[in-house]
């Protein structure tokens, strides 16, 4: 049973579909670099052993009754992490990519910084991560595309390695992308004018499995996500007003704070 | 021109009894099917009635009449797509809504019952 202990309470959540070749990795990972932390592994109606092969790793299971997709998945878990008041939450995909030691730099990031996200960054500094060429191209476009709307360069804005706090939670738990979630989630986190920051982590190739972007579905993915952007922008009602006096948040412009 | 109205009146005929068996055998609800009857009927009139689809046609200002008939038809069913298109999103967002709800109930549950035990 997962509970949210203490003032500084973490929950790491792994989304996980048909990982039974990885996850026990990850979780153990997890247990081993951050053994205070609540494991919840949130399964998307895996067919394989993803359960069973999480359980006997000591993983909390959010099983979902049916396939919702990686969003579904994952705002499933931050729903969870808000109605049992974890403070914070890292996630951690279930596929063995992201590597658990890094989770302590994430934590004390979202801590001391006070921004609401954490991402972590495979490009902040050279650290031997790779990507392929196709992806590293879709990086740099969106990039390019968030620059002005965020006000602020993100150096790794496909990345799933992200941690939030209680207060991205609130916002998570009701608008959060359900598609390709990443970019979109840093859209929504700008529209209430929350901060982010990038912390470099290492990250490794799949453990097991394949990638849910194909080359045939790239195309799909980059429309799909700059409209979700678009959309976003859109719905930035005070990206054109001055703030209230008294706000707590300062800055002008989409940016501000970050 | 006869035989092409010929051809749009059975195709709304048939749509007609189509939607009103699925209705009666509960393959569509009755909300859902009240614009697929209007659509059918609009497209069965307008076959019918030659001057009512004769005034349309110089109020779009098209040459002739099956053109007309033709952007009418495709209109109204972009139309029903976009209606439809718009109660699937709804009902998806719904139904994930749940399936969190679901999982996230029965998560608690069976730790209520670990914690019993």
């Amino acid at each position: 049973v997962i509970r949210a202990e203490g003032p500084d309470s973490l929950l790491v959540i792994v989304p996980a579909f048909n990982e039974e070749g990885a996850v026990g990795h990850v979780v153990a990972g997890v247990r081993q670099w951050v053994p205070q932390a609540g494991i919840l592994v949130i399964d998307d109606c895996s067919s394989d052993a993803t359960i069973e092969v999480a359980r006997a790793a000591g993983a909390g299971i959010l099983p979902l009754p049916h396939h919702l997709g990686l969003g579904g998945c994952v705002q499933a878990g931050y729903k969870l992490a808000w109605e049992t008041g974890f403070q914070f939450v890292i996630r951690v995909d279930g596929d063995g990519q992201h590597d658990p030691r890094d989770i302590p730099l994430i934590l004390d990031k979202l801590k001391t910084s006070g921004c609401e996200m954490v991402i972590g960054s495979r490009f902040l500094t050279p650290n031997g991560s790779r990507t392929g060429a196709a992806r590293s191209l879709g990086i740099l476009f969106f990039r390019a595309v968030l620059r002005p709307i965020l006000g602020k360069a993100v150096h790794d804005p496909t990345s799933g390695f992200v941690g939030v706090n209680r207060r991205a939670l609130s916002v998570f738990k009701s608008s959060f992308p359900l598609e390709y979630p990443e970019i979109e989630a840093l859209v929504v986190l700008q529209r209430k004018r929350f901060r982010f920051e990038e912390v470099s982590v290492r990250m490794h190739p799949r453990l097991a499995g394949r990638s849910t972007i194909t080359a045939l579905t790239s195309f799909y993915y980059i429309v799909h996500v700059l409209l979700g952007v678009f959309v976003n922008v859109l719905k930035y009602e005070r990206r054109w007003h001055r703030p209230a006096p008294g706000s707590s948040r300062s800055g002008s412009g989409p940016g501000a704070g970050a | 021109m006869d035989r092409l109205l010929n051809v749009t009146t059975a195709i709304s005929i048939v749509l007609l009894v189509m939607v009103l068996f699925s209705v009666r055998r509960a393959h569509i609800r009755p909300e859902y099917s009240v614009t697929w009857l209007i659509a059918a009927g609009a497209i069965l009139v307008l076959s019918r009635v030659h001057g009512l689809l004769d005034l349309l046609r110089k109020l779009i200002g098209l040459p002739d009449s099956p053109l007309a008939l033709f952007l009418i038809g495709s209109s109204v069913f972009i139309i029903l797509s976009f209606r439809f298109s718009v109660i699937v999103s709804g009902l998806r967002d719904n139904n994930i809504a749940l399936a969190q709800r679901l999982a996230i109930l029965e998560y608690r549950l069976q730790s209520l019952e670990e914690n019993e035990e």
